[in-house]
């Protein structure tokens, strides 16, 4: 379990009222829509993202204050203490508000081992260094330490909205974060320039791929005394 | 060493394009309509003889679990394939590429796994945090709509088949094929006791089965090709390729597919850089993700990667996710770190996870400074004996072998960093306080 205030305890600070606006409402209707008939409680992870997702619209910050909470059981015709309890369940929903940029990073064994240490004391000074899980003093950013993110053979890895930053060190993670402050989208990806999970330098393997054989069926009724040639290869 | 010929995920580092059409020229979608059509047990038994073991840690084959499905619903009960995209294993990343790189290959291999289980409907749980990779999906998933391949007699083959994407929101724990179920339900992860089993009461109580990615993923493959080619591959009961994640402290960390039984040395050394500092300079590996024990240098000298070669040596091949570690690793600090993961994921539902894997954690704690005593080595390990087996699901026995393993391979550098602390500050320790 994480320790995690308790929404039904929830952050005052948020905003009394909130609706969806006319665009989340058409997403949250094709996310419902994915669902049996009677089941659209399935949607709720998806409703409660999109309400983050619009109040960093709104906001700034990519949050899910209490209101949210109750206008997406509202819609599902749940109780909203289901609601409470999956948003207090699953660590990507943030129950406080958090920075322009939310820094997530991870620091389970296999990117401690490659440096994550690094990288996250980097994401504590560009956020004045402030407790993690508050916003640095602009509003800029807040850190978080996370748990594997699944990307480990390009770890390091610091997650910023939807995106992850690869092989960082503490000063690519620096450079990405001043780009961030700047205002500007650095690429996410590898910072030293590596194809995804390829090997550094490119890949040793698939580089000699023949060309694809076109599928042939079987003969629908095999003769007893048919060839084996065809059979597998 | 495995071929490029015999190497299905093509496309495994982005190197091609990702769309249908760069996946039809892969081969994808070739003669779907013409498998479906050798009919549901034709499929699953060309996936039993090709001797294929689920690939999300557990090894089930694949084909037994399919075949668990009921063939008709008396009561009208729909069937569901639910596909784990959760991947949160630390150390794994395979399905990440599959997902990013060769949707495809899933959405075809969701096809045929429906016919062959009889569902007609499929959601595909996407961990939270992979949001590239969902767009890629369902992008993917969108084209398939409308090339004809999905939906109403999909493929031109009298059968439909509706697939959805539904994203997690970041919980480890719904990689537990329970729990995501409870989490598609729109609940907390929580794991339900098994019996029933979800391919009698799954997914809004109906028939299901959750497959992991890759798993899915090499089904067209071994289709088209044929159970004995994948079965010629790999080892004796554990048959075929593998995506290995290679991570840590290696020259070059990457995936690459593999035959599994490929000896990890050779693994590390011929895809992977070798180690930092040179084969000598290793002094542990987790072969097979977070959850498996780690091993010395002396058993990665020689162990085959694979399901049973791993097992002999009281570890497991997991997902496959190859953690490295170097001499300069605290390697107590590595699986200290690990506690805390399992403490951090554990979902709270059953007294020994929950405050087991805590205790465990704050021990493992003291254990890297050496702020013990060293009988409480002993009393770790019995507290690991005390939570392995009593939860509803495995993430208890995960978060005890790790430890457990530590023990059995580096006791004695625990009891020198139990002395080195009392060499420091003499004054004992009250024993297994926190």
């Amino acid at each position: 379990m994480t320790d995690r205030a308790s929404p039904a305890a929830a952050y005052e600070g948020g905003p009394d009222n909130f609706a969806f606006s006319e665009a989340t409402r058409k997403l949250a209707e094709k996310q419902i829509a994915k669902y049996p008939e009677g089941k659209q409680a399935s949607a709720v992870k998806g409703l409660l993202d999109l309400a983050m997702r619009q109040m960093e619209d709104e906001t700034g910050s990519r949050w899910l204050p209490r209101a949210a909470m109750d206008h997406v059981a509202g819609i599902l015709g749940m109780a909203p203490i289901r609601v409470y309890e999956v948003a207090s369940f699953y660590t990507m929903f943030k129950t406080r508000p958090v920075g322009r940029h939310h820094l997530q990073v991870c620091t389970t064994t296999p990117c401690w081992l490659r440096g994550s240490d690094a990288v996250l004391a980097a994401c504590r000074r560009a956020a004045g260094n402030v407790p993690d899980g508050t916003v640095s003093e602009d509003g800029e950013f807040s850190v978080e330490e996370v748990e594997c993110l699944g990307a480990c053979v390009n770890a390091p890895v610091l997650w910023v909205g939807d995106y992850f930053y690869e092989d960082l060190d503490g000063q690519a993670t620096e450079r990405i974060l001043e780009a961030l402050k700047r205002g500007e989208h650095p690429a996410p990806g590898s910072a030293k320039g590596r194809q995804t999970s390829a090997p550094e330098g490119g890949p040793t393997t698939l580089k000699e791929v023949p060309p694809h054989q076109p599928y042939r069926p079987d003969p629908p009724a095999p003769e007893p005394a048919a060839p084996q040639a065809d059979a597998g290869e | 060493m495995l071929h490029d010929r015999d190497r299905i995920f093509t496309n495994l580092y982005g190197q091609h394009a990702w769309r249908l059409e760069g996946a039809r020229a892969r081969g994808d979608w070739d003669g779907t309509g013409a498998l479906i059509a050798k009919g549901r047990d034709w499929i699953v038994e060309e996936v039993k003889q090709s001797g294929l073991r689920g690939r999300g840690g557990a090894g089930f084959p694949t084909g037994l679990k399919w075949s668990f499905m009921p063939k008709a619903s008396p009561d009208g009960r729909p069937s569901y394939l639910v596909v784990n995209a959760d991947e949160s294993e630390p150390g794994t990343c395979k399905d990440r590429d599959i997902l990013r790189h060769d949707p495809h290959k899933l959405i075809e291999g969701c096809l045929l796994a429906g016919v062959g289980m009889g569902a007609h409907a499929g959601y595909i749980y996407i961990r939270g945090e992979f949001h590239a990779e969902y767009k890629n999906l369902q992008a993917a998933i969108d084209e398939a709509y409308e090339a004809g391949l999905l939906g109403r007699n999909a493929c031109g083959s009298g059968f439909d088949f509706d697939l959805y994407v539904s994203r997690g929101a970041g919980a480890y724990i719904c990689g537990e094929e329970t729990a995501l179920i409870e989490s598609l339900e729109g609940k907390k992860g929580m794991p339900r006791l098994k019996p029933p089993f979800p391919a009698a009461v799954g997914l809004y109580g109906c028939p299901t089965t959750v497959n992991n990615v890759e798993s899915i993923a090499v089904v067209p493959t071994i289709l088209r090709r044929g159970h004995a080619w994948f079965a010629g591959l790999g080892r004796p009961k554990n048959a075929g390729t593998k995506v290995f994640c290679i991570s840590g402290h290696v020259n070059k960390p990457c995936n690459v597919e593999e035959e599994l039984g490929i000896p990890l040395k050779e693994l590390i050394e011929r895809y992977a850089g070798g180690v930092r500092g040179g084969w000598d300079n290793l002094l542990a590996v987790i072969p097979g993700g977070s959850s498996v024990p780690l091993l010395p240098k002396s058993i990665c000298d020689t162990v085959l990667m694979d399901f049973d070669s791993l097992r002999e040596v009281r570890s497991g091949l997991g997902t496959a996710a190859v953690i490295v570690m170097d001499k300069s690793t605290d390697v107590i600090a590595a699986i200290a770190r690990l506690s805390r993961f399992y403490k951090v994921e554990s979902c709270g539902q059953c007294t020994p996870c929950r405050e087991g894997t805590g205790w465990m954690w704050r021990v493992m704690e003291r254990m890297v400074q050496g702020r013990a005593e060293p009988e409480e080595i002993d009393v770790l390990e019995q507290v690991t004996r005390q939570v392995e087996g009593h939860t509803i699901c495995a993430l208890g026995d995960a978060a005890a072998w790790p430890i457990q393993g530590l023990i059995r391979h580096f006791r004695p550098l625990m009891e020198e960093r139990i002395a080195a602390y009392k060499a420091g500050r003499a004054r004992p320790m009250p024993l297994a306080a926190e």
